[in-house]
């Protein structure tokens, strides 16, 4: 069988990311690759958590991925990275945006939101990048390029040449916001050095 | 040219290429981006209906009509759309009438996990089953040229993860869409009994000749490798067995109303060990059981829940996989009614009130989640009002802390007709209706509230004083829901009003009009968290300082808390001195 590679995008309703996954695709296809991708709805608008599964390779039955089968983990969120983390390959990289989205579950105080994420993760997991991605994309002009940053970070760590990472922000993002996306994703690349 | 799309984007594609005229839906996960893309092709005509059954009507007409037809739900709407179905397959129509069901396996979004297969054996019509989306948009093809060479409605059964999920889709160019004259039948069309005996043997006939076509179409087809393991499967679970066992031989059903019985013994006389793969009930696995062929099935894969390309290597190799639990023990994050929510100081109400909720479905059934907990039943589409009916007639004296809570839309697609019987009954029931003026939850579809149709078109808007005052309710009251002191002010008279009463709480949704007032600010916070039982997602306690903290970013500045705090903590910006 074929290599496949798995990419799965974790967040929470709103947090952008479809365009995320929008951009991964665009990528993927450029390379002539069969991709495929799934994604739960529903109820997402209402800060629910969302999952984004993104397979690309030769010949790609399933859309979904198994728990300990992502090869990338993009995390937009700190719980979400712990929830998912399970998810992640051996020697799969995870990447973690430390921003963090109390559920309404802590909020009303029925659960405490754990204080030791990045601590757990960064133990378990080899190849852990984290972030504050929030941070890189108001530099950038504007918070919601948060998305766009965590690409670039993610960019850095698989094999596609970087005109086509370009090719698909030009592809996938209106004109008046391409330039502030453009800075964002270089912010994100930086990161990833 | 080559386009990644949905299941769901792929059948509006084919509802774009193979010449359908005619579009109509109740939005529901996950069906609801089918029309929501067909509506992007100017040139299909497409319709929000108020609930399944009306849409499958306008299907049937528009089909009797000449014009090729498509109606789409999630499963459960085909519960309401059954009448029609279970008739037009008497009587086929003149052009093409196909039927898709969503269904959720999994339950990802839905109240249960009835598998929609068995309806299409139970109606006597043709099945097909895509597996991914490619699949989805030729099998719109298909099942027009299968309805009106076989003269039959056809049902396309989907699953959640063929329509939310993306794959490759070869576009073509449109047919011609023709519109055939209209011809009349009575024999035909005219279900009187003696009209319906003549077409039952039709619908026998028709089935013996659809046993004959499944034999030799080409969406069942034989996948021959290793011949010491044989799979029968359908739809998404062919894409799991595919990665599992690439080796196994397949075959692979896409017709499975009727099933090949040729084929499949065909296909058992050349492998040593038979299994089928399939999601929820034993479907296809009864039929070869049926044709006396050993086979494992539900014993190794259980009649509920998704299957998976693990589960299914796992259960076929025998060999048991390694389970991968999750890492950490991570507090759930489950959905939640926005900040600035409309609904949210209602169900508030209701608690303080300690009032029985008889529930109902939409962003409000959010309103059952803590720290409200306000909802008693939730069953289905329209059952708030009928079932509190029911309950008050079981005990009468519960009328005087009983309400009926539902949404615009769902009143629309149900619930008049239980208002209508509370009413004619004598049920002394309070009902209020949560008029958000959009259908929320499915991701904000016009309904016939809201003044527009699917299309764009400006419409007439359903006044539901009027209606409800037309269905003989004296006491309706409109309240404004971000105003607490009134909305408990009229629950606890109307509630104790010796006859039926509605009380519409009206105001958009948070997500369409978007407030312009200030965030909250806090001061002078004396930290009892009182707001917090509101369960807004801007609100939170600082645990430092021991107050209150408004996210400044989600606020919205509905200032539903200002109502709850007892100690004026919670202030709009600019009022007193922050």
């Amino acid at each position: 069988m074929s290599k496949i590679t798995n990419v799965l995008l974790v967040g929470v309703g709103g947090q952008g990311t479809i365009l995320a996954s929008k951009i991964l695709t665009h990528v993927a296809m450029a390379q002539g690759y069969e991709v495929k991708m799934s994604e739960i709805h529903g109820m997402a608008q209402r800060g629910g958590s969302v999952v984004t599964q993104v397979r690309m390779g030769e010949n790609v039955y399933s859309p979904v991925i198994e728990p300990g089968e992502a090869d990338f983990i993009v995390a937009f969120e700190q719980l979400e990275a712990y929830r998912w983390a399970h998810f992640l390959k051996k020697d799969g990289v995870l990447i973690v945006n430390t921003q963090k989205i109390v559920p309404l579950t802590v909020l009303i105080g029925a659960q405490t939101y754990p204080k030791t994420i990045l601590s757990d993760l960064k133990e378990r997991v080899e190849r852990y990048i984290e972030l504050d991605g929030l941070k890189l994309a108001s530099e950038a002009g504007n918070a919601k390029a948060t998305n766009v940053v965590l690409m670039g970070v993610l960019s850095k760590y698989m094999n596609f040449p970087e005109d086509t990472w370009k090719n698909a922000l030009e592809a996938r993002i209106p004109a008046k916001l391409l330039e502030l996306n453009k800075i964002a994703f270089a912010l994100g690349v930086a990161e990833a050095k | 040219m080559k386009k990644l799309m949905t299941g769901n984007e792929a059948i509006a594609r084919g509802v774009y290429e193979y010449g359908v005229g005619v579009a109509a839906a109740y939005p529901g996960t996950p069906s609801t981006e089918i029309l929501e893309n067909i509506v992007k092709y100017p040139e299909v005509y497409c319709q929000w209906s108020p609930n399944e059954k009306v849409a499958m009507e306008v299907g049937i007409g528009a089909a009797i009509a000449g014009a090729r037809s498509i109606v789409a739900m999630k499963m459960v709407g085909v519960n309401v759309a059954a009448d029609p179905l279970f008739t037009v397959a008497y009587t086929g129509t003149r052009a093409g009438l196909v039927l898709v069901s969503a269904d959720d396996p999994g339950m990802h979004s839905s109240q249960n996990e009835q598998d929609n297969r068995l309806y299409a054996a139970f109606a006597k019509i043709p099945l097909l089953e895509p597996s991914n989306s490619q699949e989805a948009k030729d099998m719109v093809g298909l099942a027009m040229e299968i309805s009106e060479a076989f003269d039959t409605p056809v049902m396309i059964r989907i699953t959640t993860r063929i329509a939310h999920s993306q794959s490759f889709v070869e576009l073509n160019d449109p047919q011609e869409r023709i519109i055939k004259t209209y011809e009349r039948n009575q024999s035909k069309y005219v279900m009187l009994p003696a009209n319906g005996r003549a077409r039952r043997l039709v619908v026998e006939e028709r089935m013996h000749k659809l046993a004959d076509y499944t034999e030799t179409v080409a969406v069942n087809y034989m996948e021959m490798d290793d011949p010491t393991v044989g799979i029968i499967t359908s739809g998404i679970s062919y894409q799991y067995v595919k990665e599992a066992l690439p080796k196994a031989s397949v075959l692979k059903l896409g017709l499975t109303n009727p099933l090949p019985s040729g084929l499949i013994k065909e296909f058992a006389a050349k492998v040593d060990k038979l299994y089928v793969v399939e999601e929820l009930e034993p479907y296809m696995e009864n039929e070869v059981r049926r044709l006396g062929i050993n086979v494992v099935g539900k014993e190794l894969f259980p009649p509920y829940g998704e299957l998976s390309v693990r589960m299914v290597g796992e259960k076929i190799s025998g060999q048991p996989g390694i389970t991968v639990a999750p890492a950490f023990d991570s507090p759930v994050r489950p959905p939640v009614m926005c900040p600035g929510c409309p609904h949210r100081g209602v169900f508030y109400t209701l608690k303080q009130l300690k009032l029985i909720v008889s529930g109902d479905i939409g962003c409000y059934t959010l309103g059952a989640m803590a720290p409200l907990q306000a909802m008693d039943t939730t069953i289905c589409m329209g059952a708030s009002i009928s079932a509190g009916l029911g309950m008050i007639k079981a005990h009468p004296e519960m009328a005087e802390n009983m309400v009926a809570v539902i949404g615009d839309s769902t009143f629309l697609h149900s619930g008049i007709t239980g208002l209508m019987d509370v009413v004619y009954n004598g049920g002394n029931l309070m009902t209020i209706i949560l008029d958000n003026s959009i259908t929320a939850m499915t991701g904000h579809q016009h309904n016939p509230s809201t003044g527009q149709s699917l299309m764009g078109q400006p419409a007439p808007q359903v006044d539901f004083v009027a209606l409800c005052k037309a269905l003989g309710i004296k006491r309706v009251t409109e309240v404004d829901p971000f105003d607490l002191t009134r909305v408990k002010e009229v629950i606890k008279s109307e509630v104790a009003a010796p006859e039926p009463s509605v009380i519409i709480a009206k105001r958009p949704c948070a997500l369409i009009i978007k407030n312009t007032e200030k965030p909250l600010q806090v001061q002078d916070c004396s930290g009892c968290k009182m707001c917090l039982k509101l369960g807004c997602p801007a609100l939170s306690f600082d645990e430092e300082n021991k107050t209150a903290q408004v996210d400044q970013a989600l606020c919205t500045g509905c200032g539903v808390c200002i109502n709850i705090c007892k100690f004026n903590a919670l202030r709009k910006a600019g009022d007193g001195n922050v």
